[in-house]
């Protein structure tokens, strides 16, 4: 008699899903920014996209081997990839080579794999490697270029290209220009208020078509939306972080944009610039990071987006997404333990249900 | 009709179309049935045959046993006893247990039956339980829990409801569906008698919306009764008893409780056509409805087997496997909740809803990943539950931080590890604590015991010791009780060990 077999457990069905599915899942979503803004920015961009997602892959085939695990296997997963995808679209799409293989190093070695490996980093690998660099290297991290489209005049050859990524770089001073946000916080530095600075800033059409200088994944809105909604529709993320997150900074920026505004960004301008659309779809959103439950994901969008708000009115850098993200990520394991589903048959405190009395039942 | 928001669960897919258009079918008498004494929840039952004596169809084989939860056995043919022996159990541990072999004569006579119980609306409901009892009814959704102590919940509860379960939230079992449709008058009167002996006249019928057929037939066959037949959504586990309540009335069962504690009762609807049988025929439970399905079996039935029969048996009927080949996986149960099989050469019993034979395809295991944390476990989980959190202490054997984020609430539907992308096994790790926790909590027990049992010796042994110490050191017996200030009545006990001494 065969026993052997009866070792496991049901279910014995499953979903049709995986864990690569989902990230390719998240990768397609990506596609068509990424495709737009590769043509936006030029060759310097396409290079440093293809370096940032092959460093990450190698950097995570490296971490893999040094500790024995299975490589093919895991790389298959897709997690590094779609990695490296969403630290290159955060990075100045100009930026050298080796802020590519830096931030490659900073997020999955030192975020990912020294916690554990996929599932037990506390933090966005992406967003860390974004941060780390922006500390440590803040004149390259903060060198924008306005957008050069491909086959256009102004636009690098491929020569040049190559030239800019791997030896040397660009000309700061004449080719560099700030970010929508960046512009307005260094006018209003200078005591020019808002509601004259944002005249000069790029349009609303221009910063919702992606026609304005930024990072290279984050200038189209109108791309990157359709994309976080692609992911609602597959049920791949829920709406609960997107919706909290745009939902409070749009409600903080219009509040504050009414009563002074000439100090604070309107509302609508901060859901369309900077990192809005990206960090509330793809990055907030990302799984390891952030809570497990719904009204703990409520918690943790309204947090990122206000702290999103906070850093972008009152603190030095132009732009906070990526360190509301980070605060919040250290925050999601407390709001797991208090956020939390209710029991069924429990009250919230754990406590079986009371039993009520039916109206009109009879004792027997 | 209102159906009332219930949290969690996960739409599956049913595959139930591979039996769900065919009619039951009756199996042929095998010529050896083997016939296990442990087919329910509670004690084994006690055989009152002995080999080689002839039985009838319907005869006692073996009576309830001891305590309050057993189950009496019936012949589900005639022939005569081979032996009782310790045979494989349909269970995965591979373990045997006491069975009952049967080699059948294929005459299949009847014995003789209780008389029916003629009008069954004026017998008391003790009446009714004690035939439900003796009939050996036990619930046929799966749990083999005996009906009779269920219908006896109506002395200490308040019930207004009798809620017959038709949901079948299980893929590919068909068995409900069919046994609704195909003998709805039998279930709406044994539905009518358990309402009668519960004392409410309130029934009603849920049954998942992806039987259209059984909704349809069920509606017309409990109209002059009065029963109502609900449509509920199709979402696993809308058949676990806690939570239909919850979909059809509202009312949430606490936690350690049974739904009688609502007010509501549930039975199968199997288990009302078996109370039918028993009240209007006298006859027992000694066969039931199943589905055998599954991509790897050549042919899916609906099929009224007697209990007893072996698996090997229904699969040579259903034309064997495909390919001829063992197929992947064989299940006993649904895919959510059911269990392997040790191996064909186990019998059906009370407790079987179905036999399916599942390829790899369709059983899609893959090796366990690490956790992602998509939290898609504890949107599944129907208990409102954080899976990946219980089986992060589980992992860590640290059963109390399972049990304090409530691993002992999780009803084991299976939804967690359904849903979950790194195809961990969940359920797996949960039915493993609460094994543990339950092993804990008998040792804990146990010591609590010794230690009671332990101190009474010490007491008893120390009064002894003082007793006999009592004439020779005192002068009067006052001295003695004046020692212990407060507590002035301690003449009791030494006069009691003086007594038995």
């Amino acid at each position: 008699m065969n026993v052997s077999q009866s070792d496991r457990r049901g279910p014995f069905t499953h979903a049709p899903n995986s864990v690569r599915q989902t990230m390719l899942l998240v990768v397609l979503a990506l596609v068509p920014a990424t495709v737009f803004n590769g043509w936006l920015f030029g060759w310097p961009a396409i290079f440093l996209f293809a370096l940032t997602v092959g460093a990450c892959l190698a950097v995570e085939a490296g971490c893999l081997k040094l500790q024995g695990k299975p490589v093919i296997a895991t790389l298959n997963d897709g997690s590094a990839l779609l990695t490296g995808w969403l630290l290159a679209m955060s990075l100045p799409p100009w930026a050298p080579w080796w802020i590519a293989a830096l931030g490659a190093v900073f997020a999955i070695c030192l975020t990912k794999h020294l916690y554990g490996g996929l599932g037990q980093n506390v933090f966005n690998p992406a967003m860390v490697a974004r941060v780390a660099l922006l500390v440590s290297f803040p004149v390259v991290m903060t060198a924008f270029v306005p957008p050069h489209p491909l086959f256009t005049s102004g636009a690098p050859g491929f020569l040049e290209s190559l030239r800019i990524t791997f030896a040397g770089g660009f000309n700061l001073d004449t080719m560099s220009a700030a970010s929508a946000l960046g512009f307005i916080k260094t006018e209003l530095s200078r005591g020019i208020p808002v509601s004259q600075s944002m005249t000069q800033a790029p349009s609303f059409l221009n910063m919702v078509s992606g026609f304005h200088t930024g990072s290279f994944g984050e200038t189209s809105a109108w791309l990157i939306l359709p994309g976080g909604l692609y992911l609602l529709w597959r049920r791949v993320i829920s709406w609960h972080i997107p919706v909290a997150l745009m939902g409070t900074l749009f409600a903080a920026g219009t509040l504050f944009h009414a009563i002074a505004p000439d100090r604070f960004i309107s509302g609508p301008y901060h859901l369309i610039s900077g990192a809005t659309m990206l960090g509330a779809f793809f990055i907030a959103t990302d799984y390891v990071t952030s809570p497990v439950s719904k009204s703990g994901q409520l918690v943790f969008g309204v947090g990122c987006g206000l702290l999103t708000w906070i850093i972008r009115t009152f603190a030095g850098y132009p732009e906070g997404m990526a360190f509301a993200i980070l605060l919040m990520n250290a925050m999601a394991p407390l709001i797991d333990h208090h956020f939390r589903p209710r029991t069924f048959g429990r009250t919230r405190k754990g406590e079986p249900l009371p039993l009520k009395p039916l109206a009109g039942r009879r004792s027997l | 009709m209102k159906i009332f928001p219930v949290a969690g669960g996960v739409h599956l897919d049913y595959r139930k179309e591979l039996t769900r258009d065919l009619e039951i079918v009756v199996m042929p008498l095998p010529r050896m049935l083997c016939v296990p004494l442990h087919q329910h929840v509670g004690t084994p039952a006690e055989p009152v045959v002995v080999s080689g004596q002839p039985v009838k169809k319907g005869q006692l084989l073996a009576a309830a046993g001891p305590g309050a939860v057993s189950a009496p056995i019936h012949s589900p043919t005639s022939g005569h006893i081979v032996d009782i022996v310790n045979y494989l159990a349909p269970h995965p541990s591979g373990l045997t247990q006491k069975t009952i072999l049967l080699r059948t004569d294929g005459k299949d006579q009847w014995g003789e039956l209780p008389a029916p119980i003629a009008d069954p609306f004026t017998a008391t409901p003790r009446e009714i339980a004690a035939r439900v009892a003796s009939a050996g009814i036990v619930g046929l959704g799966g749990a083999a829990f005996p009906s009779a102590l269920k219908l006896n919940l109506r002395t200490g509860h308040t019930l207004d409801m009798l809620l017959l379960n038709g949901a079948e939230c299980e893929p590919y079992l068909t068995c409900d569906d069919r046994v609704m449709q195909e003998c709805a008058a039998e279930v709406v009167n044994g539905a009518r008698i358990m309402a009668h002996a519960l004392s409410t006249s309130c029934i009603k019928l849920a049954i998942e919306e992806n039987k259209p057929q059984a909704i349809k037939i069920m509606t017309e066959a409990g109209k002059p009764f009065g029963i109502q037949v609900i449509g509920v959504p199709v979402r696993y586990p809308m058949g676990s008893a806690h939570h239909l309540v919850k979909a059809v009335t509202g009312r949430e069962t606490p936690a350690h409780g049974r739904t009688a504690s609502v007010g509501v009762l549930v039975h199968n609807v199997g288990t009302a056509r078996a109370v039918d049988h028993a009240i209007r025929l006298g006859r027992p439970l000694i066969s039931r409805v199943i589905t055998v399905s599954g991509g790897a079996m050549n042919r899916g039935v609906n099929i009224d087997v007697p209990l007893g029969t072996l698996v090997s048996d229904l699969v040579a009927f259903c034309g064997g496997f495909k390919n001829g080949t063992m197929p992947y996986r064989i299940i006993s149960g649904g895919p959510m909740m059911g269990h392997m099989l040790p191996g064909l050469d186990v019998p059906v019993v009370k407790g079987t809803c179905g036999i399916l034979a599942l390829t790899a395809e369709e059983t899609n295991e893959q090796p366990a990943g690490p956790c992602i944390r998509c939290g898609a476990c504890v949107t599944a989980c129907p208990s409102g539950l954080l899976p990946l959190s219980m089986a992060a202490y589980i992992i860590h054997e640290d059963m109390a931080g399972a049990a304090r984020e409530g691993v002992e609430d999780c009803i084991s539907c299976g939804s967690c590890s359904y849903i979950c992308p790194s195809h961990i096994p969940l359920m797996h790790y949960f039915e493993y604590a609460n094994g543990r926790l339950r092993a804990l909590d008998r040792e804990r027990r146990k010591h609590e015991k010794i230690k009671t049992l332990t101190e009474a010796r010490q007491a008893r042994l120390e009064r002894i010791a003082a007793a006999r110490r009592e004439p020779r050191h005192t002068v009067t017996p006052s001295a003695v009780m004046v020692t212990p200030p407060a507590t002035p009545p301690a003449t009791p006990p030494t006069g009691e060990i003086k007594a038995s001494a």
